[in-house]
């Protein structure tokens, strides 16, 4: 696609260790978030090196398949707002082109530390995965656009195979072009449900049900948010027409309470009706057939990166915690920005703004010569207000059902990676000794496996804490596992050359 | 044609998918199983936080499928336990 055509996406390794003059922002995540606030810190003079684990800029919104692909693998038409995508691209590939943006794609990062007045920031380049090259940046600032991932809550069956996150099968989709089977189910709460339930559709999946846990009518309990923000109205509209052309029933105040298998995968999905607490109601069970379940209860912000820097965190308003924020973005460590899904979940065009409006602090912090070609910041400002106030109402409207522990059985596995159930959690809390994920995680593992709780963290959280307590990950010192040798790598960065 | 192996077997793949892709696309949601109950495994959130779809690629054990971009040649390796 031409918009991109220009921008260095390519899988190919740079050098080996490539060291600090890495400009002078570090900008982690090229998601929404991540690339307009590049876009604006290079256009305000600024030399950035914008890093992504991903084969190509877009996030999780704009996920695209790696450049050299986008005519064997065609995604353009599930994607929205595509003109904004084009754009920001357009601006990042001229400044790659000057040599002041540095877009170092298929780079993990794994940790950062405090440098002197900067910071260091460690990555790992796995262009040619499984070979793993240690990359270390510095730079007087860094800014974390590091996003979120789905919400889950267990349900007997959820670790069956043909059982995904939504955001996995939208992802198999926008970056690969594949749907993961023929009849599916989605299940959870929130609008994102609808764009997932659409893009299947489109590509011919049965959607035979969408199951909405919450009550429609908890939007109007929140009409200023709603009224000041047509865009959001019309976006639910597209994607409630595109739902109706293809006979895919939107089912609310239901929930996916277990999933059953045969041959290796799903086969069964079972939902019920949830009284006004999450409690399935008596007698409302369905047995619905599907080799294909897609859930998601929302987002985590994804903190990794920020936690061992020791920024506060703040009450997201949806149960979860998000990395606290001036109205400029910057959070409580000195020349440490964040922007984006890190600070609260609320959708692309919010994580655009903030973009934006951290590139905009990190030009007045640094004073940088220049200034920043975008809207007014008291305009991108009004925006962020604006947008934040419809994702309070968001989450208020698509809360967890307080009771969806009732769906769990005994035997139902929590933890995924660790294989713990859910009555070893229970027993873990009736003992009086866990009160909260951390201490469950040391009595019983869960929580302590591959993903670090990232999968069950919300929900031991859930079942051991106190009510409306949010939900805050435990710090992870490495983001993604490493190798030893890169990690011996980068015991010794080599030093600035220039 | 552009293929990589799957314990010994080729499986095409489109270039620019992922190996999780590419195993999806042939129809296969599990690939490896649990360390305790033997749980088959495969894709679950398809953006590198879950660690359920790891393979071994090329000898090299604990790699994500859903991050890997196939390549022609590629050997992955399945079924393993993730003996940490
Ligand atoms: C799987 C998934 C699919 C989604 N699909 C949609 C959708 O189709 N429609 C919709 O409206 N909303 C979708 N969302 C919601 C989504 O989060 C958006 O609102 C939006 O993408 C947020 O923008 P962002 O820039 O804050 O973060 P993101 O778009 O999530 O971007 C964060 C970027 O940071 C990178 N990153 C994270 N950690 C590291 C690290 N350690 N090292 C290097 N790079 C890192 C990621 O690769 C990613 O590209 C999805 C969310 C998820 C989790
Ligand atoms: S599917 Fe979750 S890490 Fe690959």
């Amino acid at each position: 696609m031409s918009e991109a055509r220009d921008l260095g996406m390519t899988s190919e390794p740079r050098d080996p260790v490539a060291s600090s003059g890495s400009g002078d922002l570090v900008v982690v995540g090229a998601g929404p978030a991540g690339m307009a606030a590049a876009a604006t810190a290079l256009d305000g003079g600024l030399r950035v090196t914008l890093v992504d684990s991903g084969a190509a800029p877009g996030g999780q919104f704009w996920r695209h398949p790696p450049l050299f692909a986008r005519e064997t693998v065609p995604t353009a038409d599930l994607h929205h707002g595509l003109s904004t995508y084009r754009a920001l691209c357009a601006t990042l590939s001229a400044h790659e082109r000057t040599g002041r943006l540095t877009l170092l794609l298929n780079h993990h990062v794994w940790t950062t530390a405090r440098d002197g007045d900067g910071f260091t920031v460690h990555a790992v380049d796995r262009g040619r995965a499984p070979e793993e090259r240690t990359v270390v940046l510095r730079a007087p600032a860094l800014l974390v656009a590091t996003g979120a991932y789905d919400r889950q809550l267990p349900f007997p069956g959820w670790d069956l195979p043909g059982v995904l996150t939504a955001g996995g099968l939208q992802s198999l989709l926008k970056g690969g072009g594949v749907v993961a089977g023929r009849r599916v189910v989605l299940g959870g709460t929130g609008p994102f449900l609808l764009p997932v339930a659409a893009s299947l559709a489109a590509r011919g999946a049965k959607v035979v049900a969408v199951c909405e846990a919450a009550a429609p009518s908890a939007w109007l309990r929140h009409p200023g948010a709603l009224l000041r923000n047509p865009a959001k109205w019309a976006e639910g509209a597209r994607y409630a027409g595109t739902l109706a052309r293809h006979r895919v029933p939107v089912r609310t105040r239901t929930a996916i309470v277990g999933a059953e298998g045969a041959q290796g995968r799903v086969a069964v999905v079972r939902t019920a009706s949830l009284d006004a607490d999450g409690r399935p109601l008596p007698g409302t069970e369905r047995r619905i057939e599907a080799d294909t379940v897609g859930v998601g209860w929302g987002f985590v912000p994804q903190l990794d990166l920020l936690l061992p820097l020791g920024c506060d965190l703040t009450d997201a308003g949806d149960g979860t915690m998000a990395a606290a924020v001036d109205d400029g973005q910057r959070t409580t460590v000195p020349r440490l920005y964040t922007a984006g899904e890190t600070c609260g979940v609320g959708g692309a065009a919010l994580a655009v703004s903030e973009g934006r409006l951290a590139a905009v602090s990190v030009l007045s912090d640094l004073a940088a010569p220049g200034r920043p070609g975008t809207r007014r910041p008291a305009a991108e400002r009004r925006a962020v207000a604006r947008h934040r106030a419809f994702a309070r109402a968001m989450a208020q409207a698509h809360p967890l059902p307080p009771a969806w522990p009732a769906w769990l059985t005994d035997d139902t596995p929590v933890c995924r990676c660790e294989e713990v159930t859910a009555g070893a959690v229970r027993s873990a809390r009736a003992d009086g000794a866990a009160a909260d994920h951390r201490q469950v995680k040391q009595l019983t593992r869960a929580g302590m496996g591959w993903c670090q709780g990232r999968m069950c963290g919300p929900a031991v959280h859930c079942l051991v804490s106190a009510r409306h307590q949010p939900y805050a990950p435990a710090e992870r010192l490495i983001a993604t596992p490493v190798t030893l040798g890169a990690l011996a790598d980068s015991v010794e960065p080599t030093s600035d050359p220039s | 044609m552009t293929a990589f192996t799957v314990d010994g077997e080729p499986l095409p793949f489109v270039p620019g998918q992922t190996l999780a892709a590419a195993l999806v696309a042939s129809g296969r949601v599990a690939w490896r199983t649990t360390r305790g109950g033997q749980r088959p495994r495969g894709i679950f959130c398809g953006i590198g936080v879950c660690y359920d779809c790891l393979v071994t690629v090329d000898g090299t054990g604990g790699q994500r499928a859903c991050l890997v971009q196939a390549r022609a040649g590629m050997a992955v390796t399945t079924g393993e336990t993730d003996d940490e």
